[in-house]
């Protein structure tokens, strides 16, 4: 039975194959050359839905990791349009490195011993770290030891609601959505308290949606040291890291900053940032 | 091997699989119960003789059949707990559920309706007309003559329903219910993708030992209910 | 349905009833129409912006429309595959061969018994193991899961089909010197799959709407491209409106379409055709839709 069913797995598998080579819709519009990881391109790995930091804005994409990607890539020797942007969630980021699906991640990808058993690591490029969002009129709320007994609201598949369960407050109740807007919303609403997730990421969501209804508390309580995702073993890591601190001796990286958390009140934590970045692996 | 065994059973020990099951099955007993009582309302009222609820009855049957369970979900808890600010329990975990559950229960009942209805064609002609002949209105019609032989006939079609709303209630991921089985299994292969094939086969074996069951079930109780003609 | 034997033409009184119901059955949806209009108000939820965004230029040419075509291109995949699946495995099914049966049959009621969810995470997974450097990923795993639970349904459209053919059709085709196998190819299957069509439109809107989770593994059909626009635009409700409002419109042309079918071809075969419900489950429709007996 076994190899009768892989057999037409694989004429089914080989035949969508041999179509699907023919190209369907990029959303975006993007054209197609270089999709593919490897080739004259480079395939990068961004958000598609965090605004500041990686957003498809109609045919465009914007934010601060999407900017950082772009000089990164130049300082590679890859020119603008040599460079594809792909869609990469948090949950599916690990596999869609070891599938070769992109080339390197810029997509608020926190280093950590567990992720870096996994796939390699150039940077920090900067650090974050994790806060509330709640109403504008809201004062009770000040950190995580709050929210006992409070609606807290995050995505599926990010371990920052789980933390503030085990480290803070047991008794807050979870709401986990698919993507920030929809916690946003619910936050409005009034249905949730507070959203979690890294600071830079709530000040472009309360500078995109909130019309000043919402605020960052503004008391971190984590480090999150965004780091550019790569396969492990790659040979980029080096030369990544020295685009890097290229990007912020020369300045580069201030105006980005500045220009990705326009309208947000969002300074980042001036001890921690710039960062300078790790040795290579 | 050892390694291999005890690595296979340290992770099946983290992950509570079977409480995840046992969230499916109360989500589709709940479903079904909610969605039978609905289906049959829908489907009465499109065999009744008042034009305005046969025109009703038809349009929540277009519209529910034709939207993917997954917009219903993501609406039951965006628009319907968020907007209109229906709360259905005070703690998160219930509330979540209790929407899941509202979610599959609207969305198979306009199949429940079909199935009901396609029974009621297994009705013979001389059934309804022999209700009307000894002065039998609609109601008592219904109820008594041709739903209960319709309800018969319907045994395979409710049959198939129920099975294609175990296998739905999977999709209740997308009503914020994480601890159901696709999100249990989606977790469980992230972190331990070396796993792969063991974990799918834990998952698709539980079903089709829940399924087979209900389609064997459905079978024997279709042959023995089938009204002798 | 004027024609229902089900109940008696109206009298004065009841039509009359009926008037006084309707009245206040109108009255009682607007009444909750207007309680969902005043909450979504008071939400913020009826912001003209946020529609005129959901339904914007922009968002349908760099969103609606790129998602909507992934969706179709997905299921135009999955539907064709299916059929070949399902021909094949339908065949095996009633096949000469006890073991060809035995391997079909489990195979047809093993991928009946999995949710469908459950497997695109699984391809998502196997594929990224087995085919690294391939970039769509996302979108074989959405196409293979729809195929293998599509096709196994329509491996029982092809063994009803058959099954509900006149035992006439298949005596004669032995009766002629046909093998066991050319009765089944060149008699039964024709019209079987005359009679299946219509069922088999109905089984697209089931992958349509099916696709919908590859949502779930990341595969940016209509609902993910949906979901990136309103994260743009902070407008999930709306958004998500239009998006079933498409979907709704492409199924019930699909429907109409079986049923137009359905009765064009009611002529072209020995069995009855059936139009399938849109769940999945031949054996649903086999049982009565379209029987002599429509009341």
């Amino acid at each position: 039975m076994r190899k009768h069913t892989m057999g037409l797995l694989a004429m089914a598998a080989a035949s969508t194959l041999a179509l699907s080579a023919c190209g369907g819709a990029e959303v975006g519009g993007e054209p197609e050359e270089g999709a593919s990881a490897g080739g004259d391109g480079i395939t990068i790995g961004i958000k598609y839905d965090q605004p500041g930091l990686g957003l498809q804005d109609g045919a465009e994409y914007t934010g601060f990791d999407v900017d950082v990607a772009r000089y990164v890539a130049n300082e590679l020797g890859y020119s603008e349009d040599q460079i594809t942007f792909k869609e990469t969630p948090s949950a599916n980021r690990e596999s869609m490195l070891q599938n070769g699906d992109v080339d390197m991640i810029f997509a608020t990808y926190s280093i950590t011993d567990e992720r870096k058993e996994v796939i390699d690591f150039a940077g920090p490029y900067f650090v974050a770290g994790q806060d509330l969002l709640v109403a504008a009129d809201n004062t009770d709320i000040t950190g995580p030891e709050d929210l006992e007994g409070k609606n807290l609201c995050s995505v599926t598949g990010s371990t920052s609601a789980e933390k503030i369960k085990t480290d803070y407050a047991e008794g807050v109740q979870l709401l986990e959505r698919p993507g920030y807007a929809e916690c946003v919303t619910a936050l409005a609403a009034g249905q949730v308290d507070a959203v979690t997730t890294d600071d830079i990421i709530l000040a472009g969501l309360s500078a995109a949606n909130g019309d000043g209804n919402l605020k960052v508390v503004g008391a971190p309580f984590s480090e999150e040291r965004y780091g550019v995702g790569l396969p492990k073993g790659s040979d980029r890591c080096e030369d990544i890291n020295a685009a890097i601190t290229k990007m912020i001796d020369d300045g580069t990286w201030e105006e980005l900053v500045a220009a990705n958390t326009e309208g947000a009140d969002y300074t980042p934590n001036a001890d921690l940032n710039p960062p300078t970045p790790d040795a290579c692996a | 091997m050892n390694d291999y065994l005890s690595g296979l059973g340290a992770l099946l020990q983290q992950y509570d699989v079977l409480g995840a099951f046992w969230t499916n099955i109360q989500l589709t007993f709940w479903g079904a119960l909610i969605a039978l009582a609905l289906g049959t309302l829908l489907a009465l009222m499109r065999i009744s003789p008042i034009a305005s609820l046969r025109w009703a009855g038809a349009t929540y049957v277009s519209v529910f059949r034709n939207t993917p369970l997954t917009i219903i979900m993501t609406f039951m808890v965006m628009g319907v707990w968020t907007a209109l600010q229906i709360q259905l329990a005070d703690n998160f975990e219930d509330n979540f559920f209790r929407l899941a559950v509202v979610g599959l229960a609207v969305y198979h009942a306009a199949f429940v309706c079909e199935a009901i209805r396609s029974g009621v064609n297994t009705v013979p002609l001389g059934q309804a007309e022999a209700a009307r002949a000894i002065g039998l209105s609609f109601l008592p019609a219904a109820r008594l003559i041709i739903l209960p032989q319709a309800f018969r006939g319907a045994t395979a079609p409710l049959g198939n329903t129920l099975i294609a709303l175990l296998k739905n209630s999977t999709v209740a991921a997308a009503a914020s219910v994480s601890w159901e089985t696709s999100s249990t299994m989606k977790t469980m292969i992230e972190f331990n993708p070396n796993y792969l094939w063991e974990i799918f086969a834990v998952f698709a074996i539980g079903y089709v030992i829940l399924v087979i069951p209900i389609g064997l079930l459905t079978t024997w109780l279709s042959q023995r209910l089938a009204v002798k003609r | 349905m004027s024609a229902s034997v089900l109940f008696d033409a109206p009298g004065p009184r009841a039509r009359s009833w009926t008037l006084v119901g309707n009245i206040v059955g109108a009255l009682v949806v607007l009444a909750v129409a207007a309680w969902v209009l005043v909450q979504l108000d008071s939400k913020g939820q009826l912001e003209p912006q946020l529609w005129a965004d959901a339904v914007s230029a922009r968002t349908w040419q760099y969103y609606l429309i790129p998602g909507l075509l992934n969706t179709l291109r997905a299921a135009a995949f999955a539907i064709v595959g299916s059929i070949v699946f399902g021909l094949v495995f339908g065949m095996g099914r009633l096949s000469q061969v006890s073991l060809v049966r035995g391997v079909s049959g489990t195979v047809v009621e093993f991928f009946r018994a999995v949710p469908v969810l459950l497997m695109m995470v699984f391809f998502y997974g196997l594929f990224g193991q087995l085919l690294p450097g391939v970039s769509d990923k996302a979108f074989l795993a959405v196409v293979v899961a729809l195929i293998l639970y599509n096709g196994s349904v329509i491996a029982e459209l092809v063994r009803s089909g058959v099954g509900n053919l006149p035992r006439g059709q298949g005596e004669a085709g032995l009766a002629i010197g046909l093998t066991p196998g050319q009765t089944l190819r060149s008699i039964q299957l024709p019209q079987a799959l005359v009679a299946m069509l219509p069922a088999m439109v109905s089984q697209i809107v089931v992958v349509l709407k099916d696709s919908a989770l590859g949502q779930l593994i990341g595969y940016q059909e209509l609902l993910r491209t949906g979901q990136i626009v309103y994260s743009a635009d902070g407008n999930p409700l709306q958004v998500l409106t239009v998006v079933a409002v498409v979907f709704i419109v492409l199924n019930l042309l699909l429907t109409v379409v079986a049923h137009q079918l359905s009765r064009l071809l009611s002529s072209r075969t020995a069995g009855q055709t059936i139009e399938g419900t849109g769940i999945g489950n031949p054996t649903a429709v086999a049982a009565g839709a379209g029987g002599p007996n429509n009341i």
